[in-house]
Formats: structure tokens, C-alpha cells, sequence
């Protein structure tokens, strides 16, 4: 598998501010890239250089097996960007939004027509097709803008937080139109704040922070670097805490946590789903009453959280706030 | 040759992008069809009976100057598009395309006439009802009207490269009002020139709208039979002179806007 996106040391200076610090990227034809990190860690920056709009101070970059800096139009002809901001205007209608796009890529008048209302169909925009884009919510204006990324059937696709600001339900409207994109072959760069996105929608995820990578995998053996899952369960009664403690003991591969008053029991064992059908069964046999139990995986949050000392800042993610609560 | 023409494609289907905006936002046709209005009637009752333009009726003088202010200002429209497009990152998707480099500026631009060409026709019309004549021909006053938008054209450019460099709209409506107001007011627009004195009768004298001024009065003959132009070069051949800055205007702006808006980077 060749490479359809390539960066080499990519530095990106603002003053003092090292928006990128010598990121290295490759992206294999037809896989997904999850860029991840916070607020301010230079995903824009990295998408805007690779999407030509923007030169790096040091470092390379190909697309399409073509140099970013010198041979910009060329790059451009193998791409499709989704910016960070719906980048639509607001005074046309969706039809004329795309249909301008087409006319700009010299599809043709008739194939550019065509084209726009072939995508509103598949955006579930027709409807609104040809109403001026001011008057569309903000997840119609982001699929508009995606819409837009896709007129001349791009080989590369770049989208820069392209679910940030969306309601969940249209964030899952997006991922599902994103995957079947994917499916076609298309090779697609994608950054997100979301961690539960780029699980979701990467093939590999590198994640950065103050424009370096500091980390790179799958999700999968991001999650193993950071340690495996974790049994939790929830007892009936206090009194059943120690019996439960030592049926854990047989299966736990590192130390059982037990918290008294709200009688939640883990314990990080191996195995996966089957360790925690022969912990269930083993309590079964014991008579210990279980009110709640699950397998629970690391998240990439806590990926993050190992990786640098903090957490994604500008994370919404209703776990997290959950888990916080349970660690006060 | 090819590029030439892409420009002219591109160029086209940003233009129809920008004058589909006429129809949509109504404060621009209000700002386009009213503000002319305004103008002409404002400073034909309000001055016009006020200062002695030397014989000639001075609505029929001040006619000249209100036509090249109010195109003046239409240049403001290039200049706050950009920067909208800019601070609504339209000009990343644009950049993002393999479109001609210099078009969404040609584009704009060339938007602009429209809007003017507009305007003038409004300017005329009411001029004509409070009695502003075109004295010469018919000929000369075409040449008149695109003496003015020619003008303006090259002024669209200066514009749209202050759009490109500022944060928001707001600000090159603000900095524009701080350059066009001095430019479009120290001149021989509102009152003859003998009666500034020193410096800013040197500058206006030389402000290339006053030549633009004095070469619509010409040619629409609003002056007085027995005018003579002040007895300076720039006044005395006032259509080459307004000739001389536009070539000079476009020569060191659409370089420098094409520039700006290749390494433009909005937020
Ligand atoms: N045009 C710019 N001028 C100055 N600083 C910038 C500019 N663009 C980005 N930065 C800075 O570079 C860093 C990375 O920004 P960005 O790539 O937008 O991050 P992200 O997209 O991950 O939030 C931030 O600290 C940001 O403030
Ligand atoms: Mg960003």
C-alpha cells in the first residue's frame, strides 16, 4: 500500500508559538487518520499545510504522491476540505453553493449541476436544496460544507473537526456518512477533540500536543499501552464486599480496588469478554448478588490523560464527567 | 492564454456569486439604490443654495463631485467582501481549489462595477430631477460616466487589498471612512477650490479626485461659460491625469492584492 499522505518534520512557527514542532505523518491509500489532541495542539495548522493553504517554516509534505509546496495546484486537484468553520456562504442556496464549487473545478455546467444535486440527495439536503443557506441549522451547514468537499470526487479528504459544535444526533448523522465515504476507497485525514470520534472512525490515530506527535496506533494498542480493561461490578450488599474481593482474586491480574460505600468492586484482569462471563458465573455460584457489571475498556481519554499528565480540555464527552464525579 | 481565460471563468462565476447578494441582502440594495439619493438631495438643498460656485448653478457644479464620492465609497463594497469572505473562511474553501489565483479578487471587482454602474444610474436620475443637465453630448457623457467607473475600478483593488488585511468587515468600513473622507473632501468636490487655502488647496489641487471632478464637469458641461481651470498640470488636463493614477493604481495593487490573498490566511 502506497502512501496518499506524507509529511516529514512539518514545523509551523507564530512568533513564540510552535504551532507545529515537527510532525511526521503517513497515511496509507484508502485508511482513515485520526489527528487528536486539544485545543491549540495544531491540527488545523497541519491540515491547512497539507491542504496548501498554508507553507511550512521546515519540513515536507506530499499528497497524492505530489509536493505541497511545489506543486500546489496539483495537490489541489486530489483533494477535498472541510475546514474547521462550515465554510458556506450564507446568501446562496445549497444548490448554488455546490453548483459554484463545480463550475470552480471546471466540471462543466451541466455535470456541475448534476453533481450539487446529486450530493443534496445524499446529504438529505434536497429538500432544502434551494433555500439560502442562512436559514439551515448548523449540522445541515456543516454536511453542506462536507457536501462541498466532495464535488469533484477528491482521492484525499481532508476534514478538520468536522462533528465540533454539532448536536449528538447529528454527530452521528456525520459519522455515518463519513464511513461510507471511507468505504469507497477514499483516503481521509480527520481531526478531532473527540475521543470517542477518532475511536469511532480511525484506522490509526496519532495523537499530538503542542505540534508534536506523542503517540502514535490503533486505537486498540493505544488503549494496551495505557493498560487493559478492567471488571467493575456493584454488590447488593456490603456484607458480600470481601467474598466478592476474593472470587476477583482468582481472575484479577493487578490490585482489586474496593470502595466501601458504594460497594463497586474492579479489578483488571485479561481476556476480555470471557473473564468476566466465569467472574459472573463464579459469583453466581457463591450467591453474591450483583446489581451492575461490566467490561470497562480504557478510553482514548485516559490514553490521553497517561500520555500527558492532563486531560483533552476541551472534552465534552458525558463519561468524562461522570468519571470525574466517581473519583471525588 | 489558457490562464487567461480561467481567469475570466473563474472570474465569472465568483461575480454572479457576489451579485446574486443584491437581490438576497436588502441593506446592500437599500445601501446601493438610497444612499445615491441621499446624497444628491442632501447636498443639492442643503449647500447647493449655500456657496457661490461662480456663476454656474451649484447643484449643476456639485453634480460632478457627489457622482465621484459616492463611487469612491462603492469601492468600500470590494474591500468589506473580502474581508467577509475572509472572516467567514470562504477564502479557504477558494483556496482549497483549483481555481485561477487571482479570480475571486477579478470577481469581486468586477462585482463592483455593477453595483456602481447602479448607483450612477440612480445619481443621474435623481440629478435630473432637481434639475442637473448634461450641457455637451451624448458621446461625451458615456465617456464621463466611465471616466468614473474606471476610477472606481482601480480603487476596488486598493480596497480589496485592505480587505484582505484586516480582521472584519467593520474595520475596513472604518479605515476606508478615515481615508475616503479626506480624499473625497479636501478637493474640488464640494466648493471650488479658490476658496481652501494653502496646504490643502496644494493637495487638493493634486488629489486625483479632484481631476476626476473637474474631468466629469467637462464633460457633462457643468461649468460655467467663462471657466478657467486653476493653472495647474494635473487640473489642466484632468482626464490624463485621472488616466495616469488609475494605470498607476492597478500597476501596484492588483500585484499586491493577487499577493495577499495567495498567502491570506483567515482565522
Ligand atoms: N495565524 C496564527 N497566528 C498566530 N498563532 C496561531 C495562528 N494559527 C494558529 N496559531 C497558534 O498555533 C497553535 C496551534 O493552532 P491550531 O493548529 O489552530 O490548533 P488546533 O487546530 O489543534 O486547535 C495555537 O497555539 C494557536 O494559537
Ligand atoms: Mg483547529
Amino acid at each position: 500500500m502506497t502512501d496518499m499522505i506524507r509529511a516529514n518534520g512539518l514545523v509551523k512557527h507564530y512568533g513564540e508559538v510552535k504551532a507545529l514542532d515537527g510532525l511526521d505523518l503517513a497515511v496509507p491509500e484508502g485508511t482513515v487518520l485520526g489527528l487528536l489532541g486539544p485545543n491549540g495542539a495544531g491540527k488545523t495548522t497541519a491540515v491547512r499545510i497539507l491542504a496548501t493553504l498554508l507553507e511550512p517554516d521546515a519540513g515536507s509534505a506530499e499528497v497524492a504522491g505530489i509536493d505541497v509546496v511545489a506543486d500546489p495546484d496539483g495537490v489541489r486537484k486530489q483533494i477535498g476540505l472541510s475546514g474547521q468553520y462550515a465554510a458556506v456562504d450564507e446568501h446562496l442556496t445549497g444548490f448554488e453553493n455546490l453548483d459554484m464549487i463545480g463550475r470552480l473545478y471546471r466540471l462543466g455546467r451541466k455535470a456541475s449541476r448534476l453533481r450539487a444535486r446529486e450530493l443534496l440527495e445524499r446529504f438529505d439536503l434536497s429538500e432544502a436544496g434551494d433555500r439560502p443557506v442562512k436559514t439551515y441549522s448548523g449540522g445541515m451547514q456543516r454536511r453542506l460544507d462536507l457536501a462541498g468537499a466532495l464535488v469533484a470526487e477528491p482521492v484525499v479528504l481532508f476534514l478538520d473537526e468536522p462533528t465540533t459544535g454539532l448536536d449528538p444526533r447529528s454527530r452521528t448523522e456525520s459519522w455515518k456518512v463519513i464511513r461510507e465515504l471511507v468505504k469507497e476507497g477514499t483516503t481521509l485525514l480527520l481531526t478531532t477533540q473527540y475521543l470517542e470520534e477518532a475511536d469511532h472512525l480511525a484506522d490509526d490515530i496519532v495523537v499530538i500536543d503542542l505540534g508534536n506527535a506523542i503517540a502514535r496506533g490503533t486505537s486498540d494498542q493505544l488503549k494496551t499501552q495505557v493498560g487493559g480493561e478492567r471488571v467493575e461490578l456493584v454488590v447488593e450488599s456490603t456484607s458480600d464486599l470481601a467474598r466478592t474481593e476474593a472470587v476477583l482474586a482468582e481472575f484479577a491480574v493487578g490490585d482489586i480496588q474496593v470502595e466501601t460505600h458504594s460497594r463497586h468492586v474492579s479489578a483488571p484482569v485479561s481476556g476480555g469478554a470471557d473473564a468476566l462471563i466465569r467472574t459472573l458465573r463464579r459469583l453466581d455460584e457463591n450467591a453474591i448478588k450483583v446489581l451492575d457489571v461490566g467490561l470497562r475498556r480504557p478510553t482514548l481519554d485516559d490514553v490521553f490523560l497517561e500520555l500527558t499528565g492532563h486531560a483533552a480540555e476541551a472534552d465534552t464527552d458525558g463519561a468524562d464527567k461522570e468519571r470525574e464525579m466517581i473519583s471525588q | 492564454m489558457t490562464e487567461v481565460l480561467d481567469v475570466f471563468a473563474d472570474g465569472a462565476v465568483v461575480t454572479k456569486r457576489n451579485l446574486i447578494k443584491i437581490i438576497r441582502v436588502p441593506e446592500v440594495l437599500v445601501w446601493v439604490l438610497i444612499s445615491p439619493i441621499m446624497f444628491v438631495l442632501l447636498f443639492g438643498y442643503v449647500f447647493g443654495s449655500a456657496i457661490d460656485a461662480g456663476g454656474v448653478s451649484y447643484r449643476e457644479f456639485l453634480m460632478g463631485g457627489i457622482f465621484v464620492q459616492t463611487v469612491v465609497f462603492g469601492a468600500t463594497f470590494t474591500g468589506a467582501g473580502m474581508a467577509e469572505d475572509m472572516q467567514k473562511g470562504i477564502i479557504d474553501r477558494f483556496r482549497s481549489l483549483p481555481m485561477s489565483r487571482s479570480a475571486v479578487l477579478f470577481g469581486r471587482t468586477a462585482s463592483d462595477i455593477v453595483y456602481n454602474v447602479l448607483s450612477i444610474v440612480i445619481m443621474a436620475g435623481t440629478g435630473l430631477l432637481i434639475g442637473w443637465r448634461v450641457r455637451t453630448s451624448i458621446l461625451e457623457a458615456l465617456a464621463g460616466f466611465a471616466l468614473l467607473l474606471l476610477f472606481s475600478y482601480a480603487f476596488s483593488w486598493v480596497m480589496g487589498y485592505i480587505g484582505l488585511l484586516v480582521p472584519s468587515p467593520e474595520v475596513v468600513n472604518n479605515a476606508s471612512f478615515m481615508v475616503i473622507m479626506p480624499l473625497t473632501f479636501v478637493a474640488n468636490t464640494f466648493v471650488p477650490l479658490e476658496s481652501l487655502p494653502g496646504v490643502l488647496r496644494t493637495f487638493a489641487e493634486w488629489n486625483p479626485v479632484s481631476a476626476v471632478a473637474q474631468a466629469v464637469r467637462e464633460l457633462f458641461g457643468n461649468l460655467p461659460a467663462d471657466y478657467v481651470a486653476p493653472d495647474v498640470w494635473s487640473l489642466q488636463n484632468p482626464v490624463l491625469y485621472t488616466l495616469i493614477w488609475v494605470a498607476i493604481i492597478l500597476a501596484i495593487f492588483v500585484p499586491l492584492a493577487v499577493r495577499q490573498y495567495k498567502r491570506a490566511a483567515s482565522r
